[in-house]
């Protein structure tokens, strides 16, 4: 499986991104510039975190129409698989790869601890090595992560189980029913604020995140028939 | 030449707490008076078309497609000649 971490101006998880990638998986990864055009040759795309344009605008608004954008739109009508972590979140709002968009949080505070997260779909293939209902410690890194959709996008995405994780504690930032990541209709992008690549080890305070990086191996392995190597 | 003043504002419907919090220390100061604070964006885009209609419907696609996110924001423009 081959994965892209794309990287715009002010993206700042990138590494950690592709560390977590590689600590993990073990797969080819690349860093990708915003300014490419064709990804096809990716399985998996990663958004990463950051402060892209420096959330000039809105946070997440003017990646949403860099060059790259428009083949990640390409790969998502593809089914290929596609995650957002926190800015990445946003830009996936931003572009309507996902419903609703993210706003200031509530208190205005930037928050930047470990939450606990509850896993409320795991029949997801970027959940799916977790137990259904399971509580997980991510750090959350973020002071626009208040999560909104309008009450008909709500029922509609509660209809299709798009809810991935909701925060299982305090809510940190008035995310509308508590949301912390959500997936599209087709599941094959998932958008979530809080950093489950900064939670792959032990000595960083969790490892709850690795489980995300290896349900998608898994999800991809299955979906391409592959059942070793590559 | 035209010049347009892009107002962006949150919709109605969503909370916004910059304007929540500024309305909270209006009060603390005395301001008792003020009901409601909502903060938006002010943009000027100066435009390099002949008549007024193409402005406007560069404008309200713009806006659309970037200047508001219609999610959760409205947006309204005023033009003039310049």
């Amino acid at each position: 499986m081959k994965c892209a971490v794309l990287v715009f101006p002010g993206s700042n998880c990138d590494v950690d991104m592709y560390k977590a990638v590689e600590d993990c998986l073990g797969q080819p990864v690349e860093y990708v510039w915003y300014t490419r055009t064709d990804i096809d040759e990716f399985d998996c795309i990663l958004l990463p975190g950051g402060f892209s344009y420096g959330d000039y605008l809105r946070p997440g608004a003017m990646a949403s129409m860099a060059p790259v954008l428009a083949a990640v739109q390409k790969a998502a009508e593809a089914g290929k698989l596609i995650m957002g972590i926190c800015n990445g979140f946003q830009v996936l709002t931003e572009a309507r790869l996902l419903p609703g968009a993210l706003r200031r949080n509530e208190k205005l505070k930037f928050r930047c601890e470990t939450v606990e997260l509850r896993v409320e779909n795991n029949n997801t293939a970027f959940t799916s090595q977790y137990e259904a209902g399971e509580i997980i410690r991510i750090p959350i890194a973020h002071g626009d992560g208040n999560y909104y959709c309008d009450e008909e996008t709500l029922s509609e995405m509660k209809k299709n189980n798009q809810i991935v994780f909701r925060y299982a504690g305090e809510n940190p930032n008035g995310s509308i029913d508590d949301i912390a990541g959500v997936m599209n209709k087709d599941g094959n992008v998932l958008g979530m604020m809080p950093h489950p690549e900064r939670a792959v080890h032990k000595w960083l305070g969790s490892d709850d995140g690795k489980r995300v990086f290896t349900s998608i191996l898994q999800s991809w392995r299955e979906k391409n028939g592959v059942t070793h190597g590559a | 030449m035209f010049k347009a003043v892009v107002y962006v504002t949150l919709k109605e419907s969503v909370l916004d707490p910059q304007g929540t919090a500024v309305k909270g220390s209006l009060h603390s100061l005395g301001f008792d008076e003020v009901s409601d604070v909502r903060i938006g964006k002010y943009m000027e885009v100066e435009l390099d078309v002949a008549d007024r209609a193409a402005a406007e419907e560069r404008l309200k696609e713009m806006s659309e497609k970037l200047l508001a996110n219609t999610v959760i924001e409205d947006y309204r423009f005023e033009l003039v000649e310049a």
